[in-house]
């Protein structure tokens, strides 16, 4: 190492005769920082997206890399939130990578004391068989003057509110045509 | 604001730096008071008369924006003289029946209107929340009214406002709310100071506030205060509802609701709603001005988006197919039918009532008395695993070997493994691409109900029963993607943007609709929003290249106008208020409205524009009415019609409350929704004794760290490292009254359950001197569970089931309890504390939740 280098690799030297005079940036970053590159720049992909938590609707980046998210950060081209994120909000990358995420299908006979394991595809058509038989033992053609009522009280779901706009309007759009009245959403709670 | 909605409160910060004074009322000292100009602790569930008392003070002051009022609210409109004020019923408005516990709403008309309550009976409207459908437009009632614009009249609503009022003096907000008098005219003074011609205040509310018995009321009294002063549809001003949870917003537009329909169209009931023309006819009152008056065309083109082809001017566009309301169906009434047996199946998308939810206890055995249970989450949640680790699996009532319920759990796909929008808080659509495939067998819903969708129709296919053609008639082709048979949310987007039939063309926006069939639209209010055949929700111009509305981020409904009802921040003229306050304004030479947002108003109705007496539909409106969509173009301070409650906000106590209304003979909202059943209760309130069984008020609300039930927080390691214990905030005096330690423990008893939890002793909570008693209040926080990294007893297991009558909401965010050292007791002998407490406050078969105040019975109150 030159004596040059040597003195140019004091910090309070780069502080004093570099662009960084507070010492805040390039003057204070060590050998290895400078070596370092953040997750997003190395990332495969990025999508704009927003927070799932509550309801300002701050901007996030989401970056991939392997099929897996390295990173989500504020937007900071976001009107709303000028690349900030809260704690939840910067929590988004555990909430998403969590260990305690649940991957498969799980099933509890009537009676069980334990969970099983179940197939995808034999839970939506067992889900579809349970709508059905609901639906014919509950349903009501007409009250007792002969009016219309199309429906079974038989059937209730509640919905969350990370639910997007589309999922609502299909599912709306299914339950009544099921004849399913008593659905409701967190936005009654 | 700065601990639930913590970016958002920059701009409140922003505003601070400019000179903004912040006011922050709250129970308790939060990070919001912290950073406050000026905090006032409040009595939960008093807001009513706080707010009240700001009415008071700018009617009696004359503090009003009198030009902005004259022309722009129906101040000057005359009601009818059949109507009788709470003020002189002691508490109750007239047309009240204690039978049904409801009002008739006829005298609550405009003079001259009375033929004309825009109502239907209220008994159904509370029982179908139909106080919802006002979120777009406001109440049917005939366009021409009766008006004194010296605001002389008697029963001019200026004055019948003055008089309902005149008694909520600064004495009365002490006295009710516990605020001392030079605090609460500290913040009477600088909101009307700031407000005017030069100036704007902005209210902002969280979800709290909707928790009440008269939840609608206290927004409504925000609203005449603001109405008042001018601060509506103008920049600086408004009232700003922060809503809790990502898409909570668009959850009520496009509705998961039982009421609703997308863009707040009602579902049909039964009996007024038995053909399409009844139901059309039922939602605009003939001779309504307005946009609302098109409604027809939003129903029948919502109708051809559901069944496409089947749907037909001749056959009604499958009216027929449409379930019908009877009554209640909502969230509360079927968790006690699923108690009573009668609910088969239940679906849970992404929510957790275990934990979230009033009555949790209720919530649990309901789902432990089903068929089968479908739990859609990221994480195994408390109300999928009620059966196994529940409360009542130690207290022996959910023995899993006798509990029939079929569970069924199928993970879900998180905010970035699906494509789709949030509607935020602002009204603002928010596109979210997909980052990639979501884990094993995780879906998103979209996937889920699309597939189960096809899956019904297929084995549906062939059945002749007339019930099965609602289903196979169904609209339901939406092109899939990927391995994994992903819908294209962009083309349900589109669909619900809408779209002219023939051609495929995307609308523009709902003016287009048609109602001869040659549209479809799946939500009008969100028309627009594909315009062009472009994904308005996913623009992101950055903010440094637009200006501050930022117009071109994302979309907001109604056609992308970032502030409501924002022809008002013109004067009736068409010229800006003032320099300082411009926002839109009618631009002469052009002929049309400018400004910086999309002009709530037709772009080229002239302000000097006067329709021919009798004209309705969007002509009726005059040049110089900004608010659209009100059926006679004017802000409401009065409400003859849309809210069942009362048309002006009035002082009753929390429904349980150890407080005598100081105002009136009257305790509790009369009209509130009740619900008697062997599982549900109400803790006595004065004038019956047995209150000092609960002696203590509680209220909950949410911490920075945590998120609503949990299910999103406590699932995550840094969330659940940040606030790893449940505990409860209690003053030093309550502490040293009851023998609490600081970090030790305390159990909280209610008629329903009784948690424990840590003590903090802190002076955050402020002991209240009101009516000459001191009242102690504590905090909790709501997110704990069984569930999860860190546990902890769920607040919400102590309230009971009562609920404001318009929307149906619980109120959850005041109720009373007893506060004892130490834990609480396990398994049997838990139940048994709790039974102990209901024998003491006399809670059982043979006590009814009063509806009307019996009169008191001689026992003092005050202890
Ligand atoms: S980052 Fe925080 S403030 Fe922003 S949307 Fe998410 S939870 Fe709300």
């Amino acid at each position: 190492m030159g004596i040059r280098t040597f003195i140019e690799g004091w910090p309070v030297y780069r502080q004093l005769t570099g662009t960084d005079p507070l010492g805040r940036g390039a003057a204070a970053q060590s050998a290895r920082s400078a070596e370092l590159t953040a997750r997003t720049e190395t990332a495969d992909s990025m999508a704009r997206s927003v927070c799932p938590y509550c309801a300002v609707g701050c901007g996030q980046r989401v970056y991939v890399k392997d099929g897996q998210v390295t990173q989500i950060e504020g937007d900071w081209d976001s009107p709303i939130s000028r690349g900030r994120l809260c704690p939840k909000g910067a929590a988004s990358k555990s909430l998403v990578n969590s260990p305690l995420r649940q991957t498969k299908v799980r099933y509890r006979r009537p009676y069980a004391t334990e969970w099983e394991d179940l197939d995808l595809d034999v839970a939506l058509d067992m889900i579809a068989d349970r709508v059905l038989a609901a639906r014919d033992e509950t349903w009501e053609d007409v009250d007792a003057e002969g009016r219309p009522l199309n429906r079974t009280l038989g059937i209730s779901s509640l919905g969350g509110a990370t639910l997007d706009n589309e999922e609502n309007y299909l599912i709306k759009k299914l339950f009544t045509a099921m004849g399913a009245l008593q659905i409701e959403n967190q936005a009654r709670i | 604001m700065a601990e639930a909605h913590p970016v958002g409160f920059q701009w409140v910060m922003e505003a601070k730096l400019r000179g903004t004074k912040v006011f922050h009322v709250d129970p308790r000292f939060t990070r919001t008071s912290a950073l406050a100009d000026t905090y006032l602790p409040i009595r939960a569930g008093t807001d009513i008369a706080l707010l009240g008392g700001v009415v008071r003070y700018i009617l009696e002051n004359e503090l009003d924006f009198r030009e902005y009022v004259l022309a722009y609210t129906n101040a000057a409109t005359i009601v009818s003289e059949e109507f009788v004020d709470a003020e002189d019923g002691d508490g109750i408005f007239s047309g009240f029946d204690p039978e049904t516990g409801a009002y008739d709403q006829t005298s609550w008309q405009y003079a001259g209107q009375e033929g004309h309550s825009g109502s239907m009976d209220t008994t159904s409207e509370r029982d179908t929340a139909a106080g919802l459908r006002h979120e777009s437009h406001g109440a049917p009632i005939p366009g021409q009214v009766l008006r004194d614009a010296s605001l002389q009249h008697p029963r001019c609503v200026y004055q019948i406002l003055k008089r309902h009022y005149a008694r909520y003096t600064p004495e009365m907000v002490e006295r009710v709310c516990g605020i001392p008098q030079e605090k609460f005219l500290e913040l009477a003074r600088a909101w009307t100071e700031n407000s005017g011609r030069e100036r704007t205040g902005a209210l902002v509310y969280s979800v709290g506030w909707t928790q009440h018995s008269v939840g609608v009321q206290y927004i409504r009294t925000g609203a005449i205060i603001q109405t008042l002063l001018g601060n509506m549809g103008r920049p600086g001003g408004g009232i700003m509802a922060l809503r809790g949870h990502a898409s909570i917003q668009g959850s009520t537009d496009i509705p998961t609701l039982f009421n609703l329909l997308p863009g707040y169209l009602p579902m049909p009931q039964h009996d007024k709603h038995r053909t399409f023309d009844e139901w059309t006819a039922s939602i605009h009152h003939p001779g309504q001005k307005g946009f609302w008056a098109n409604a027809r065309a939003y129903c029948a083109s919502l109708l051809k988006a559901y069944w496409g082809d089947a749907a037909t001017p001749e056959n009604d566009f499958c009216y027929g197919y449409m379930p019908r309301m009877t009554g209640d169906h909502g969230t509360y009434q079927q968790v006690l039918n699923m108690i009573d047996g009668k609910v088969k199946g239940y679906f849970l998308l992404g929510q957790n009532p275990a934990v979230g939810s009033a009555h949790g206890r209720a919530q649990r055995l309901g789902m432990a008395n089903l068929d089968w249970l479908v739990v859609r989450d990221l994480f195994m949640i408390e109300s999928a695993t009620f059966w196994r680790n529940g409360p009542e699996v130690e207290s022996g009532e959910i023995v899993p070997e006798q509990c029939r319920t079929e569970v069924f759990f199928l993970p879900a796909a998180s905010h970035v493994e699906k494509e789709g929008t949030f509607t935020q808080t602002q009204r603002l659509l928010q596109w979210r691409e997909k980052a990639l495939d979501p884990p094993g067998d995780a879906r998103s819903e979209l996937w889920f109900f699309y597939h189960l969708g096809r899956k019904l129709r297929e084995k549906l296919a062939g059945s002749d029963k007339p019930r099965d053609r609602a289903l196979l008639d169904l609209a339901w082709d939406y092109p899939t993607h990927g391995p994994l048979a992903e819908p294209s949310g962009e083309a349900v987007l589109r669909e619900i943007n809408g779209f002219e039939v023939a051609t495929g063309r995307p609308l523009g926006g709902f003016t287009e609709a048609k109602d001869d069939g040659s549209t479809a639209m799946g939500c009008w209010i969100y028309s627009g929003v594909y315009a062009d055949g472009v994904n308005q929700a996913n623009r992101r111009k950055p903010r440094h290249e637009q200006n501050w509305v930022a117009g071109e981020w994302g979309w907001a409904w109604p056609a992308n106008r970032r502030t409501l009802y924002n022809r008002a921040s013109a004067d009736p003229d068409g010229r800006p208020w003032s320099e300082r306050k411009k926002y839109i304004w009618w631009d002469e030479q052009k002929g049309e409205w400018t400004g910086y947002d999309v002009p709530d108003f037709e772009k080229t109705k002239p302000p000097s524009y006067r329709p021919e007496p009798g004209t309705s539909g969007p002509a009726g409106i005059a040049g110089d009415d900004p608010f659209v969509m009100q059926a006679d173009g004017k802000a409401w301070l009065y409400a003859p019609s849309g809210v069942v409650d009362g048309p002006l906000p009035t002082h009753y106590e929390p429904v349980e409350s150890p407080m005598r209304n100081p105002l009136y003979q009257q305790q509790a909202n009369p009209a509130r929704k009740m619900y008697p059943h062997p599982i549900n209760s109400v803790n006595p309130s004065p004038p019956e004794g047995q209150w000092r069984v609960f002696p203590y008020v509680f209220t909950v609300s949410r911490l920075t760290e945590h998120h609503t039930a949990g299910g999103m927080s406590r699932m995550v390691r840094p969330l659940a490292e940040l606030q790893p214990e449940m505990f409860v905030e209690v003053s030093p005096e309550l502490a040293a009254e009851v023998g609490l330690t600081h970090l030790g423990w305390a159990h909280l008893v209610s008629g329903r359950a009784v948690i424990e939890a840590k003590v903090l002793v802190t002076d955050r909570l402020t002991p209240l001197r009101v009516e000459g008693r001191i009242i102690h209040q504590v905090w909790l926080p709501y997110h704990f569970g069984f569930e999860g990294m860190v546990t902890g007893d769920s607040a919400n297991d102590l309230f009971g089931i009562v609920l404001d009558p318009n929307v149906l909401i619980q109120e959850s965010k005041v109720g009373t309890c007893d506060i004892r050292p130490g834990r609480r007791p396990t398994g049997v002998a838990l139940r048994e504390m709790v039974e102990d407490y209901r024998r003491r406050a006399g809670i059982g078969p043979e006590r009814h939740d009063p509806v009307v105040t019996p009169p008191d019975s001689g026992a003092p109150d005050a202890s």
